[in-house]
């Protein structure tokens, strides 16, 4: 079995996953990311934008918006001030939201609305 | 009824209505810790992520940052204090200002000029009554505090910090919260949160205490981390502080409500006993006016035999 790195993926009111991955790839403000174990030190910015988690029994994506990833020790944090994972998110009232935001020319919810959709289709 | 036994009634009628509604108060407030509880726990895996990020960076780069830095002669220092909206929760509220008020004076004595900001109506309303200047204030989420709050209110302070000296920013800020020790103890706190002190850090990264921390690579660069990060630090930091008030206001509150329900209980106690002595001498009195009225009776009837 590959090496495997311990994930904590927290929004800043609840613990969203947690759990053993091989490979997390995120976006960070200079570009995707992808983190395996024994991955040097790192301490990123990260862009709203969809998260996926690799793991032994399939892929974990999440929607985050904003936040960091630090990574050391084989242990990786993916902080957020909103994260969700795809399970969760509401597709239609992503959907209804993008529009909203598009109508509104709100680039911020926009942008939070296509992240959210986007980690539901798992496009990115 | 006797006019006396009539008042004793009615005063037990109205404390046990009151003793329904402190009981009832004393319920609400026992369910809502437990609640708030959950969610000062709920927020602790991000604070207690992100404070060690905050470390990592500060001690793993040389990077001095604006909000990082002391500066030589501070002039001006923030002093966020949280109170509540509601009152009938004990010394809860005033414990909290009287603590405020000890830093206020302490931040003078040093020689910096003191800027308020306030959470909570009785915070406003004590500041209020006595004309004293408050930078800015925020009510009607005390109760249960959400991060989108604590991000309303770290906003201006974060500015205010950033902005110089000169132009009205500040050097210092200061939080002075209620700390919830336990179901019985909440304590009110005050704690500086920027410019960050590494003792401060350390005591909260206990977990990482005797370990190296290792050298991180920053991504983009250690200024910008920081940059994002201190932010995040201020909010969640303020988000706990809001999460403990509230947890504290409840358990205050519970409290102050049981012992109002216990008086009122002992009142009742107390006005029945009176109530029931009252009622006797009117009987008494009843008795005594009959066998008093008979005997006159009897006697007449005696005297015209």
């Amino acid at each position: 079995m590959a090496a495997e790195l311990h994930v904590e993926l927290v929004a800043a009111d609840r613990s969203v996953w947690s759990g053993e991955a091989t490979l997390v790839i995120a976006r960070t403000t200079s570009g995707d990311i992808g983190v395996m174990p024994g991955h040097q030190p790192l301490l990123g910015v990260l862009e709203s934008g969809p998260v996926t988690i690799k793991t032994a029994d399939g892929n974990v994506v999440a929607a985050v918006h904003g936040g960091f990833i630090s990574f050391a020790d084989d242990k990786l944090s993916l902080l957020a001030e909103v994260a969700e994972l795809a399970d969760e998110i509401d597709v239609q009232r992503a959907e209804r939201a993008l529009e909203r935001a598009k109508a509104e020319a709100d680039a911020h919810a926009e942008r939070r609305a296509d992240v959210r959709l986007r980690s539901v289709t798992g496009v990115h | 009824m006797g006019a006396q036994l009539r008042v004793y009634k009615r005063r037990i009628r109205s404390v046990t209505a009151t003793k329904k509604i402190t009981k009832a108060m004393e319920m609400i407030a026992a369910s809502r810790i437990v609640k708030a509880q959950r969610q000062v726990a709920a927020s602790t895996p991000y604070a207690s992520e992100l404070t060690r990020a905050v470390t990592a960076v500060a001690t793993g780069s040389n990077t001095k940052h604006a909000l990082t830095t002391e500066v030589e002669n501070p002039v001006r220092a923030a002093v966020l204090l949280v109170t509540s909206d509601r009152g009938l929760a004990g010394g809860y509220s005033s414990n909290a200002i009287k603590a405020a008020d000890k830093l206020t004076e302490r931040l003078r004595s040093e020689g910096k000029d003191v800027v308020t900001y306030i959470i909570g109506r009785k915070g406003v309303a004590y500041y209020g009554f006595r004309e004293r200047p408050v930078a800015e204030s925020w009510t009607g989420f005390t109760d249960s505090p959400t991060y989108a709050d604590a991000k309303k209110v770290a906003g201006p302070l974060i500015d205010a910090v950033q902005l110089d000296t000169a132009e009205g920013g500040v050097d210092e800020l200061h939080i002075v919260f209620t700390e919830f020790v336990s179901m019985m103890t909440q304590s009110p706190v005050e704690k500086r949160l920027l410019p960050l002190s590494l003792e401060a850090t350390d005591e909260d990264e206990e977990a990482g205490k005797g370990k190296i921390l290792p050298l991180f690579e920053f991504e983009p660069s250690a200024e910008d981390v920081l940059d994002a990060l201190l932010p995040r630090y201020v909010e969640s930091r303020i988000y706990n502080a809001l999460l403990q008030s509230a947890a504290s206001e409840h358990a205050a509150r519970r409290r102050a409500m049981k012992s109002a329900t216990d008086n009122a209980g002992e009142l009742i106690k107390s006005l029945s006993r009176l109530a029931n002595a009252a009622r006797q001498a009117e009987i008494t009195q009843e008795i005594s006016e009959i066998v008093g009225g008979s005997s006159a009776l009897a006697d007449a009837n005696a005297g015209s035999d």
